[in-house]
């Protein structure tokens, strides 16, 4: 996700689950759909029902290489080195779509001389700071020069614009720069990196390089395989760079598609559940923001970002009421500024180190899913209280009397709060794919077990009660906090608060009236046309609209995500009657790049929409993704703000240059373009460059020299590459499905796969059980000994990988050792997701 | 008009919503098991388990194949466990063969009959069979009631199709067909013609014995004349041996008492 921003502008799944059937070519990497999102297969079968061909690239052949039409290995944590092979593919082979990349992407544009890449400073970009582990992104900009243009008002004024070359190959345009980085990424260092066949990446790269053609799609297909590395963000940015060079973005069929891990994560993001955000992506304020000015100005002015201050003013209305005013800058120092970096790993550490006293554990399992989760657990002692809300009493519930630990020891004081199924509560979830669906509760909870939204509402009550009289103006946020849904809380009374609501007359600048006060608002459009924004409450901009009134197709209105009409006017999956999707109904971002700059389809096959110049707006069968009556020969206003200052040919909206990145001036912390550096734990030196580790991550050592501590492995006493992944059968850290009987039956315990090469070296047979070892720890696990995972030559040696699901605890049914007892703390140079597809081991008979 | 399931292996991607499905609907029982080296589990089908997602690794060369079948009772038209069930417990009803819970006795001549090891009995001790034999029934609670099979209604990549028989062969050899085309040069529909006709079919994409199918599955009494006569024959043989020794030995020793009297 954290790639796909800095590329197209939102983190976010480019098309739909049933999209997938319009695809000519379905490239799983890093994903394993069949296995993990069941369900998208039956339009994966669809798509290849009309000829589509599947290919899968993974460590193991999993169960969608079992179906695919083309399955290559490759070693986990070397995705950039592939994806980089394929790009230099469709280049050298001139198989992208030139007019796209042209017109859609910043390839022309031009970036400052002193800029060096890798390929010149051997491994680092230009700006490497060794001793801070950070960039100085200076070198990394465009180049711009001063105009002298006419303004709106007729006057001539002079503009900073950005300096665009001709032609794709003239010196310092990003489309050179792209072309010399990727250059080094041959079929060969392929070869040699990934441990992939020369002749099998050579057949993945001509059957997806294909779609490059205007009457072809492809689409990727990824999950945690990308994300859960230490270069995790950069390998999402190689997928979403390939996608530009092929133009497969915005089109029906393609796209860049993160397979959500949960029904409800993308919810979850977009409603800011992570530490560095606010609902809608408008980002936490940080040490850089002391007041409402500096931040509002870190918004773009020249996208449709230029909108960012009055979304936040009206979800500081929604939190806030009356108590933001214009005033007191509408109570922006209400919001705790952040001052670093709260990740997983980070609060971990912390908690290690004793410094924080307690924990609320909704729906999640660290015990089971946190990397170094020995370490985690230990962590855990170090708390005053621990609260578990949970189906089941979790490992993290019962982490004070997990095997091997003595309870005596441990002072933590643990609640668990018997929680609600979702069956057993009513709200919205959204998929993937950006649509919003509402659930009706269908189910009574059962025993004394609590909907979630009923816990939180004491919670916040209680505090409330807690500081009621209070005079210490550090506790007017909790005060001043708005908290109406009554009691007990009414779930549509928050959807109508995240939708967005008039608290007064909403009015455009010449006092018409807009929305009338109390009602929901219909559009974020409202918010960023009104004269008075402020008379909005809006607890999520990118969800406007979602509960106000629509029609279903029937001509029955209702609040638009309960909607269930099943009209598709294209035929393409769209179902724009369904539910709602995020922006605006959009079902396929960026969806103005399925025309061509002229306006017209691509190709009469991938027709969605297009400019209908008689009615001089866009026609179609999406929700454009574009200004609706913006011409293709819309020329940027130079000194516009917002959209007036992109052209007709700029589909990425949020982008401050309207363009696809193809290279990023700013986003990234280790560099514009996706560079190969080895996993933390790794066989081989780097053969591309001299910096073996992403340059900017974060190392943590505590306690290294202990039975439990942040170790790092070496080759020569752990030779074997081990894996992690989820099973069809279980889900997460298993709470919900191991304590299902059907399920534990299924796959009732933990195992381990290997190669029948390693095990005739190890003398292992077919299920026995066997201890795999890293650095921090050891387990216990049954052998699985199949064909289905082999050996690979990485750098003329043979290096053995296996892996294992890592869904198993001491709880429930189906019981195993945890396997992220072995996995290292250590994250992505972005988002810090741990690494988890990628460490050190061996193996032996137990 | 009989209706029959056709289950695309082409599409099935073992994801054993089926298997979960079955028991949910039936109302089966979890049962105790353990990795035995295999996804694959429970390990077979039993009384307890009606539908089973089976695996099979195939190495072609430096290919890897791994193939999928939801298994469960094929509901033949020469149904072997109607055949040797003495008390007519197994019955045909229509084109679905149905075990009377309330007739069975429990002697596990069906279980022994069947060439495909589907029904089952709840096992007792040693060998003998406890309990009455159970296997799928076709959800006929819920096909008589136009409701997809369980295990049909809750596939999510699309592999199962129920309907018509007739239908259910031309789907199923036009799939045969396209995958032929696309790389599957063995690719077969099971049950077209195999035992009469089954009401459950399959299309494989390699021979059925990479399955765990039998080729040629054999009817427990398709030759009940030929048995009969065989075993006459040898019970005729068996008994005439002595005499025929005796015989022998008697013309032998007559023999050599006239080499004798030379």
């Amino acid at each position: 996700m954290a790639g796909l921003g800095p590329t197209y502008g939102r983190g976010a799944m480019t098309n739909d689950w049933v999209d997938l059937k319009n695809s000519d070519c379905i490239l799983a990497i890093g994903g394993n759909p069949a296995e993990n999102h069941p369900a998208s297969m039956a339009w994966v079968n669809k798509a290849r029902e009309n000829g589509a061909k599947l290919i899968v690239v993974d460590p193991r052949f999993n169960r969608t290489a079992a179906t695919s039409n083309l399955y290559a290995p490759l070693r986990s944590g070397t995705d950039i080195v592939f994806l980089g092979g394929l790009m230099n593919y469709a280049i050298q082979n001139k198989l992208y779509n030139e007019e796209y990349v042209k017109y859609y992407t910043n390839a022309l544009t031009l970036v400052n001389p002193d800029y060096k890449g890798p390929a010149d400073l051997d491994g680092y970009f230009s700006g490497f700071n060794a001793e801070k582990k950070t960039y100085d992104s200076t070198t990394w900009q465009y180049q711009t020069e001063k105009q002298k243009v006419v303004g709106a008002d007729g006057k001539e004024v002079e503009a900073t614009v950005i300096k665009r070359a001709a032609s794709l190959d003239e010196p310092n345009t990003i489309w050179s720069l792209l072309k010399q980085h990727y250059s080094r990424y041959t079929p060969e260092m392929v070869e040699r990196v990934c441990g992939t066949p020369k002749d099998k990446f050579l057949e993945v790269a001509e059957l997806f390089c294909a779609t490059g053609a205007p009457d072809k799609s492809g689409t990727i297909l990824y999950a945690m395989g990308q994300t859960q590395h230490t270069v995790g963000t950069q390998n999402v940015r190689a997928m979403a760079m390939l996608q530009l060079l092929l133009g497969n973005i915005g089109v029906p069929g393609g796209g860049v598609n993160a397979l959500r891990g949960e029904s409800n994560v993308q919810g979850s993001t977009d409603m800011a559940l992570l530490y560095h955000d606010l609902p809608g992506y408008l980002g936490l304020p940080t040490d850089n923001h002391p007041d409402l000015a500096t931040y509002n100005a870190k918004f773009d002015s020249t996208s449709y970002w230029v909108n960012g201050p009055r979304f936040f003013t009206t979800l500081m209305k929604a939190w806030f009421g009356n108590a933001a005013t214009a005033e007191n800058n509408f109570a922006y120092d209400y919001i705790p500024k952040s001052s670093g970096n709260y990740a997983w790993i980070p609060l971990f550490e912390t908690m290690y180190a004793g410094k924080v006293k307690g924990l609320i554990c909704m729906g999640q399992n660290p015990a089971v899913s946190g990397p170094n989760a020995r370490l985690e657990r230990k962590a855990l002692a170090n708390l005053e209280w621990l609260v578990v809300m949970d189906l089941f009493e979790t490992e993290t519930a019962s982490f004070w009397r997990a095997p091997g630990v003595d309870s005596k020891n441990i002072k933590t004081e643990v609640f668990l709060l018997p929680a609600a199924d979702a069956l057993e509560k009513a709200g919205s979830i959204v998929t993937s794919g950006r649509r919003i669906q509402w659930r009706p509760k269908v189910a009574a909870v059962p025993g004394e077990a609590k909907e979630d939204i009923w816990i939180l509402d004491r919670l916040v009550k209680a505090l409330k009660a807690l500081y009621k009289d209070s005079t210490d103006p550090k506790d007017r946020p909790v005060l001043d906090l708005v908290w109406d849904y009554g009691d007990p809380p009414n779930v549509e009374l928050v959807a109508c608060e995240i939708n967005g609501y008039a608290l007064d007359n909403v009015v455009d600048k010449d006092g018409k009236v807009l929305v009338e006060k109390g009602k929901v608002i219909p559009s974020f459009a409202t918010i960023a046309s009104a004269a008075n924004p402020e008379a909005i409450a809006c607890g999520n901009w990118i969800y406007s609209g979602y509960f106000a009134p629509a029609d279903d197709g029937t001509g029955v209105s209702m609040p638009a995500t309960k909607r269930r009409g099943q009209k598709d006017p294209g035929d393409l999956g769209v179902y724009p009657f369904w539910g709602w999707a995020w922006p605006a109904n959009r079902h396929i971002l960026y969806n103005r790049a399925s025309a061509r700059p002229d306006g017209t389809p691509w190709a009469e096959n991938k027709k969605l929409i297009w400019w209908d110049a008689e009615q001089k707006k866009w026609a179609g069968y999406d929700v454009p993704d574009f200004l609706a009556t913006k011409a293709p020969d819309a020329k940027a206003d130079p000194v516009g703000k917002g959209l007036a200052a992109q052209a007709g040919t700029d589909p990425f909206i949020m982008k401050a240059d309207g363009k696809g990145w193809l290279f990023a001036p700013k986003g990234l912390n280790e560099g514009p373009l996706p560079e190969h550096y080895e996993p933390l734990e790794s066989p081989i030196a780097n053969p591309l460059s001299k910096v073996q580790v992403n340059p900017v991550v974060k190392i943590w050592a505590t306690d290294q020299d202990k039975d439990i501590g942040d170790k790092v492995g070496t080759f020569d006493q752990f030779p074997i590459v081990c894996t992690t992944y989820r099973l069809t059968e279980h889900w997460q850290a298993g709470a919900m499905s191991r304590n299902l009987p059907w399920l534990a039956e299924a796959q009732p315990e933990l195992f381990v796969e290997i190669s029948k090469e390693l095990a005739a070296e190890k003398g292992i047979k077919n299920g026995e059980r066997v201890a795999v070892t890293s650095a921090r720890g050891e387990i216990k696990a049954v052998a699985v000994v199949t064909a289905r995972w082999k050996p690979l030559t990485i750098d003329g040696q043979k290096v053995h990988q296996i892996g294992m699901p890592w869904h198993y605890g001491w709880q429930g049914l189906a019981t195993g050792d945890v396997a992220n007892d072995l996995t290292p703390h250590v994250g992505d140079g972005n988002t810090t997701i741990p690494e988890y597809k990628a460490f050190l081991v061996d193996i032996r008979k137990a | 008009m009989a209706k029959a399931m056709l289950i695309d292996t082409s599409k099935c991607t073992a994801c054993r919503g089926c298997q979960v499905a079955c028991k949910q609907w039936n109302d089966l029982p979890g049962e105790e098991t353990y990795n035995q080296g295999s996804y694959q589990n429970p390990p077979e089908l039993s009384a307890t388990t009606w539908k089973l997602v089976t695996f099979h690794e195939l190495e072609k060369g430096d290919q890897v194949r791994w193939l999928f079948l939801p298994m469960q009772c094929l509901h033949c038209t020469q149904a072997s466990c109607v055949s040797v069930c003495p008390t007519g417990a197994a019955h045909r009803q229509g084109e679905f063969v149905l075990i009377d819970e309330n007739q069975c006795i429990g002697c596990g001549y069906c279980v022994q009959a069947c060439p495909f090891g589907v029904p089952h009995s709840i096992p007792g001790i040693g060998d003998r069979h406890k309990g009455t034999a159970r296997k799928c029934v076709f959800c006929i609670d819920r096909v008589s009631n136009d409701l997809l099979p369980a295990c049909a209604k809750t596939c999510p990549p699309g592999a199962y199709k129920f309907g018509e028989r007739e239908e259910m062969i031309a789907l199923g050899q036009a799939r045969v067909e396209a995958l032929r085309a696309d790389g599957h040069p063995n690719a077969y529909l099971y049950g077209e013609n195999e035992l009469g006709g089954l009401h459950v079919m399959f299309v494989l994409t390699e021979t059925a014995s990479h399955y765990g199918l039998p080729d040629r599955p054999r009817y427990a009494t398709a030759n009940v004349f030929g048995q009969w006569l065989s075993g006459i024959i040898t019970a005729g043989v068996v008994a005439a041996l002595p005499f025929w020794l005796l015989f022998k030995r008697k013309e032998e020793l007559a023999a050599k008492a006239e080499r004798g009297g030379e």
